[in-house]
């Protein structure tokens, strides 16, 4: 299922990247590109708190199954960014969260 | 080729080699140059080195299998310990230390680079490559040659340099200095250099310790001190000499005498991880420990390590935060990737703060990466952070976890623990959270069960207002708990954080029965008062159930679990309301006597109005019963009977938690019977009666209650009644013995009741929590058009 998992920055440049090499990347990343659009146009109409982008999140993914994966995914990521020396904004290079990433895209097909 | 017989330490060693060589990750064949690379760093003459590669098979073969290589470090051993060459003597040597090679900088350079992939490693390659060259030829065995000699040593040569320089200068500014930074040049065993990741070099840098070890290994002695002690400390190598070191090896400014070090010192200690001739012994048990476990942290490492925390932290139980370990850490001048790497294994629980175990590990990976070890992808099991202070002992980060965990509850207040911002942290914090939600936390209780404690938590969640079942809350706590472990402390900040103010009393007194009850009646009476208000908000028989259930069940389970006692039955107590009206009603002496018991004081704050008579009753019908049978109450002659069925109903009052709703209700009830006996009896009935009965009205409605108590109000009554009456004022001289095995009887009925109770209220939250699922998905389903792109 996942075949591409990126991590956007607040100014919508990517974090994190990567994609099931099989299939076209540039072209997931045109599409995640292009999803962007779609949370903004969410965020920007419900513009509360985190816990309701969270929903928007769940609500963009399939439930249950994306909703673990998304909660897995931003666990990783919360971890990430409480590593004292990752500088916010850098592209992340943690290899933990490189293999929590992994983990998902490859059990997701 | 002849069979190959490899000790185990060789076997890892040349293992690793073939890894290092095997830069096509062919796993099958070390690619040439890198092969040849390494025979020269053997330090072997070239024609040895042909007469290897021929022996060993790869000029027949054309390539360097694994065999092969192996056969060909072997002889190298072979070589260079001064044997003659022969196929024959490759099996028949025994004890032959492990070829050395005095590559180290090359060695460490591909390592480095391989950790770190690409700019790094190419950086650094370059440097390698050109230390390496020169060194091979001209370092030689210089090891104490001085700083100076570095440019053109290889790592071999940083090692030695390092190693006097270390000795001359060790760097106050590296971070790690080691505080077992012995006289510098004093040689250090080789056992120091075992210890080097760990971070002991006295003096040099803990590159240096290793490299030192391992030059000592070469070339004896001399280079002595690899005293991995500080291993920080061997940074301070001088950094004259390890110029070349530095520039080679780090990109780093020269002046570090760390990031030079740790290439060559990784290198060296990867690569010459050897044990000199001299000292063979010692070199085997120093690769063997560091093969087996190179990330054991030796008792002077982690004391060093401490000391270091202590720098930071003064309080070793506390936690460094981020920034501070960052500025710490980013001294070691180790890469940002990398220290960020350390961070992530090291930091176990995730919360942003490094505890002291996980200080020492991250620590002791910094000074191992130094050395030139690759770290790790996981968190080796040596540096696990454990709750105890442990120098092996992988501990599970559970002990963190729990130290966390239990931390907060520990505290006994609703605070949670300091730093506990992952998820896993989360949970006490819910346990706390939950319990100001007065839901029963029903997880925590693994605590001794508490009658006190329950009646408190009994009393805090009536009388507050914790009426929403958290339900998921609920839920939570229970699992929190058990996870948790922790005894009564848990329970008792749930119940804390129930009753907010229950906390200073939870005793986890086991045999607080009165008291517990007290307090369960104390917590019921406002319930009993909130009862009687028209509709007694539902919450309340939830809340109060729930938590007195869940305080009841979780300290009946922990009771039972733990002390396996009649605890239980005690923390049942809470839950079963005694009587409330009972108290109002029932004879003040009740209360007075139970008060004094155990008095449930919270309970009687907590009640407040009406109930303090009740509360006192109600808890008291456990041991009014006990004193029916004793004392003359009030209620002579009924007494004795009531006794029995006070007790028998305090047993039964095992849901007790349900008993103070039942009480309540039959406090209302009994109001208007106004007979304190009948209060009393109801009371004591309440128990007798369908100790169950309780519990479920909890879950019911009110009216539920309400008929119920009217059933069991006059039965009660006249129990509770005679409970009470004899209660107060029967002296506790008789019965104790019997009190007690009644006691013990009633709180076991009241845990069952409490845990039958906790049932139904999770099941409850169960129910909620699955509609909100279902709302949950339905919104989802709208929302769904969006989601594809």
């Amino acid at each position: 299922m996942a075949v591409c998992i990126a991590v956007i920055a607040k100014e919508n440049y990517p974090l994190y990247i990567r994609s099931v090499p099989t299939q076209n990347e540039l072209k997931f990343h045109y599409t995640v590109h292009t999803s962007l659009d779609v949370v903004e146009e969410k965020i920007s109409a419900v513009g509360k708190s985190l816990g309701d982008q969270r929903e928007l999140y769940l609500g963009l993914l399939y439930p249950t199954e994306d909703y673990k994966m998304f909660r897995k995914l931003h666990n990783s990521f919360t971890d990430v960014m409480c590593n004292p020396f990752h500088n916010p904004g850098d592209t992340i290079q943690s290899k933990a969260f490189d293999g929590i990433v992994s983990g998902m895209m490859v059990q997701t097909g | 080729m002849e069979s190959l017989t490899l000790s185990d330490v060789e076997q890892k060693y040349y293992s690793d080699l073939f890894v290092y060589c095997d830069t096509d990750n062919t796993k099958k064949v070390a690619s040439n140059g890198r092969v040849l690379d390494l025979f020269r760093a053997a330090q072997l003459p070239s024609e040895v080195v042909l007469q290897i590669t021929e022996l060993c098979g790869a000029t027949r073969l054309g390539h360097f299998g694994r065999s092969q290589f192996y056969i060909a470090l072997k002889l190298i051993a072979i070589a260079q310990s001064g044997l003659p060459l022969r196929v024959e003597s490759l099996n028949s040597v025994k004890d032959l230390p492990l070829p050395r090679f005095v590559v180290g900088k090359n060695e460490a350079e591909a390592r480095h680079a391989a950790l770190y992939q690409d700019t790094d490693s190419q950086g650094l390659y370059p440097a390698s490559a050109h230390g390496v060259i020169p060194r091979p030829p001209g370092r030689g065995h210089q090891n104490k040659k001085g700083p100076p000699s570095s440019t053109s040593l290889p790592v071999h040569e940083v090692i030695q340099p390092l190693a006097p320089s270390v000795e001359s200068q060790p760097e106050p500014t590296s971070p790690v200095v080691s505080p077992h930074q012995s006289p510098p040049t004093s040689p250090h065993s080789w056992r120091k250099h075992k210890r080097q990741h760990s971070g002991g070099n006295a003096d040099r840098p803990p590159v240096v310790a290793a490299t030192g070890a391992v030059w000592t290994q070469f070339r004896e002695p001399q280079t002595g001190p690899v005293s991995g002690d500080g291993m920080w400390s061997s940074h301070s190598p001088p950094p004259p000499g390890q110029e070349s070191w530095v520039s080679f090896t780090a990109d780093t400014p020269p002046s570090s005498t760390v990031p030079a070090m740790h290439p060559s010192s990784v290198q060296e200690s990867t690569t010459i991880r050897t044990v000199a001739s001299a000292a063979t012994t010692n070199e085997i048990q120093r690769q063997s420990s560091s093969y087996d476990d190179p990330w054991k942290i030796t008792d002077e490492q982690r004391q060093y390590y401490i000391n270091q925390f202590k720098t930071i932290q003064p309080d070793l139980t506390g936690f460094i935060p981020g920034s501070a370990a960052k500025e710490f850490f980013t001294k070691s001048k180790l890469p940002i990737l990398e220290l960020s790497h350390i961070w992530e294994l090291s930091d176990f629980d995730k919360d942003g703060a490094l505890t002291l175990d996980e200080f020492c590990a991250a620590f002791h990976l910094v000074v191992a990466r130094k050395n030139g070890y690759d770290l790790p992808e996981k968190l080796p099991e040596s540096l696990m952070p454990k709750l105890i202070d442990l120098d092996d002992s992988a501990e599970v980060p559970e002990p963190t976890a729990d130290v966390g965990y239990s931390g907060s509850p520990v505290e006994v207040t609703p605070n949670k623990s300091p730093s506990m911002p992952s998820l896993n942290q989360a949970w006490p914090e819910m346990n706390q959270s939950n319990e100001d939600t007065a839901i029963v936390h029903p997880v925590p209780i693994r605590m001794t069960p508490s009658k006190i404690h329950m009646q408190e938590m009994e009393l805090k969640r009536t009388g507050s207002d914790h009426n929403h079942p958290t339900s998921p809350l609920l839920a939570k706590p229970p699992e929190l708990s058990e996870e948790a472990k922790l005894p009564a402390s848990m329970k008792f900040v749930a119940a804390n954080t129930v009753g907010d103010g229950y906390s200073s009393s939870d005793s986890f007194t086991s045999d607080q029965e009165p008291i517990t009850r007290q307090r369960s009646q104390s917590g019921t009476s406002p319930e009993a008062l909130k009862v009687v208000a028209p509709p007694p908000p539902p919450p309340r028989p939830h809340p109060s159930h729930s938590r007195s259930s869940s305080l009841d069940m979780n300290r009946t389970f922990a009771a039972t679990t733990t002390a396996g006692q009649p605890q239980p039955s005690t923390i049942a107590y809470p839950p079963a309301v005694p009587p409330r009206p009972l108290p109002t009603q029932t004879s003040v002496p009740h209360t007075g006597h139970r008060v004094e018991a155990e008095a449930v004081p919270g309970g009687g704050a907590v009640l407040t109005t009406t109930s303090p008579q009740q509360i006192p009753q109600q808890p008291n019908f456990a041991d009014f019963s006990q004193f029916q049978a004793f004392a003359a109450s009030e209620q002579p002659s009924s007494l004795p009977e009531v006794d029995k069925h006070s007790e028998a109903g305090q047993v039964d009052k095992a849901p007790e938690g349900a008993g103070p709703l039942r009480t309540v209700k039959s406090d209302s009830q009994v109001d208007e019977r106004t007979s304190t006996t009948v209060n009393s009896v109801k009371g004591s009935s309440g128990p007798l009666a369908p100790p169950p009965k309780p519990i479920r009205r909890r879950l019911k409605s009110e009216d539920e209650l309400r008929p119920e108590d009217e059933q069991h109000g006059p039965q009660k009554s006249n129990v509770i009644a005679a409970v009470l009456a004899t209660q107060p004022s029967i002296p506790r001289s008789v019965g104790k013995d019997k009190k007690a095995i009644q006691a013990s009887i009633r709180r076991n009925k009241e845990t069952n009741t409490v845990l039958a109770r906790l049932n139904s209220e999770l099941q409850q939250q169960l129910k909620d929590l699955l509609e909100e699922r279902i709302s949950l998905e339905v919104q989802l389903e709208q929302l769904r058009p969006f989601s594809h792109l």
